[in-house]
């Protein structure tokens, strides 16, 4: 049997391979990812986001506990960053999950960014189609550490919750571009501290003035993750999130636009690395460089030129 | 394709010291490897599970306990179990010189006693990483 006919008939050591295998870009994981699509779609995706130390990794081991009471599995793929510098990673947040690793129904893979800057790995996505094929119900994304930009969640998700926590900055922070509109939900964790009145008044203000409330008007949610308080309110959040998403048609415009994205992200890069194999070879790269830099050629004929090339 | 070592940092058994652990986690990020870290208290079947997870290429355990004969051999036998062999077990902690050929000979690769310098822990690790 191969790699991925083992997944798909349950077997969690060939999940765990298949994962590496397109995380690190091996020979194989274009096959796989061929032969696991037919079988993703199923799963509903949540993100959870929010700055480091909300309490995502928290927040995100209760929400699946109370997903397998109602005896559904789940996936959980927790990114970390990756040092720019030496490009090693320490991968933390199982530390809040440990309750979870011996649950069969729970599967949890650690990622780094390597690179990326948008709050997930470049491979999340075909991490979370692979984990979708294996038959998992819910799976939870779990971004890195969130600033304000970090937004790539949305690329992968079907509902978005936006962790927070009281004391971060005042109200011209919850006016600003960024994070604080990708929410579908939002959940001010860490409810027990000083603060928490005033996020979740202005948190209500800046909502009010969503253009597009008529169609979905976020919720806002209070939460101890901790102690798992309000973790039963928030999922019922979530449901009714998901019910919208499928009444609304909803989730039929966000599944397509993510399908055309991803279309479009993998055609530009297979596209990117047939040129760079292509101008690697024998140091070319440098000697168009030097014809730059000796006023023999511009960039732009380059460029055409190896394209015209390439997509003869 | 770029290959990635991947490394379990854990901590089995019921202490809580967990500085060394953290440590040796920090110097293997900074020789460029992805460290896993699954905090204190894990037992083995914690331990070879998250390794099954995370498909890693080592698992690093620390133990200042005293209990290393029972839980190190454990967590070699259940990593074989599950099909495991090829990944790279590693002891650390406060270990008598005399305890360390029987674990080597249960199937721990190697043990670091106190006074090794991280770096010889990373050379360790890319020299016989599979």
């Amino acid at each position: 049997m191969d790699i991925v006919q083992e997944l798909l008939a349950g077997s969690r050591l060939a999940l765990a391979r298949a994962i590496t295998a397109v995380e690190n870009e091996y020979d194989e994981a274009a096959e796989i990812m061929q032969k696991v699509y037919p079988f993703t779609g199923k799963a509903q995706v949540i993100g959870i986001t929010g700055p480091p130390g909300a309490g995502k990794s928290t927040l995100t081991d209760k929400l699946a506990k109370e997903y397998r009471r109602q005896e559904k599995t789940v996936g959980i793929v927790a990114v970390d960053p990756t040092s720019p510098f030496y490009g090693g990673a320490i991968l933390g947040d199982r530390i809040r999950m440990n309750e979870l690793t011996l649950d069969p129904g729970v599967f949890i893979r650690s990622m780094g960014t390597r690179g990326s800057l948008g709050g997930l790995a470049r491979k999340t996505v075909d991490v979370i189609k692979i984990m979708d094929a294996f038959g998992k119900d819910i799976i939870f994304i779990e971004t890195v550490g969130v600033g304000q930009s970090e937004v790539d969640v949305i690329k992968a998700s079907d509902t978005i919750v936006v962790v927070l926590v009281p004391g971060q900055g005042d109200d011209i922070q919850a006016i600003k571009a960024g994070i604080l509109e990708i929410g579908d939900i939002f959940a001010i964790n860490k409810a027990d501290y000083d603060g928490v009145e005033r996020l979740n008044t202005e948190l209500e203000m800046m909502l009010e003035l969503n253009p597009n409330n008529a169609l979905w008007r976020p919720l806002v949610k209070r939460t101890v993750a901790s102690r798992g308080d309000g973790v039963e309110d928030l999922m019922q959040a979530i449901n009714e999130h998901v019910e919208y998403l499928v009444t609304s048609g909803e989730l039929i415009r966000r599944r397509s636009i993510r399908t055309k994205n991803e279309l479009l992200l993998l055609i530009n890069d297979h596209i990117s690395k047939q040129v760079m194999d292509r101008i690697s070879l024998g140091g070319e790269l440098d000697s168009l460089v030097n014809s730059i830099e000796d006023h023999q050629q511009t960039p732009y004929n380059i460029v055409r030129n190896i394209l015209a090339e390439i997509l003869r | 394709m770029e290959k990635r070592i991947r490394v379990l940092v854990a901590k089995p058994g019921l202490d809580g010291h967990d500085r060394g652990a953290k440590v040796v986690a920090r110097a293997l990020r900074d020789a460029g490897f992805e460290v896993i870290y699954t905090g204190l208290r894990q037992t083995p079947e914690q331990i070879a599970e998250a390794a099954l997870e995370e498909d890693v290429n080592v698992v690093a355990m620390s133990l200042l306990s005293g209990a290393h004969n029972t839980l190190f051999p454990k967590v070699v036998n259940l990593l074989k179990d599950k099909e495991l062999e090829n990944v790279l077990i590693l002891g650390g902690g406060v270990i008598p010189d005399t305890d360390i050929p029987a674990l080597k000979q249960a199937g721990v690769a190697e043990i670091f006693t106190p006074g090794t310098s991280t770096a010889a822990i990373v050379e360790f690790i890319k020299a016989n990483v599979k």
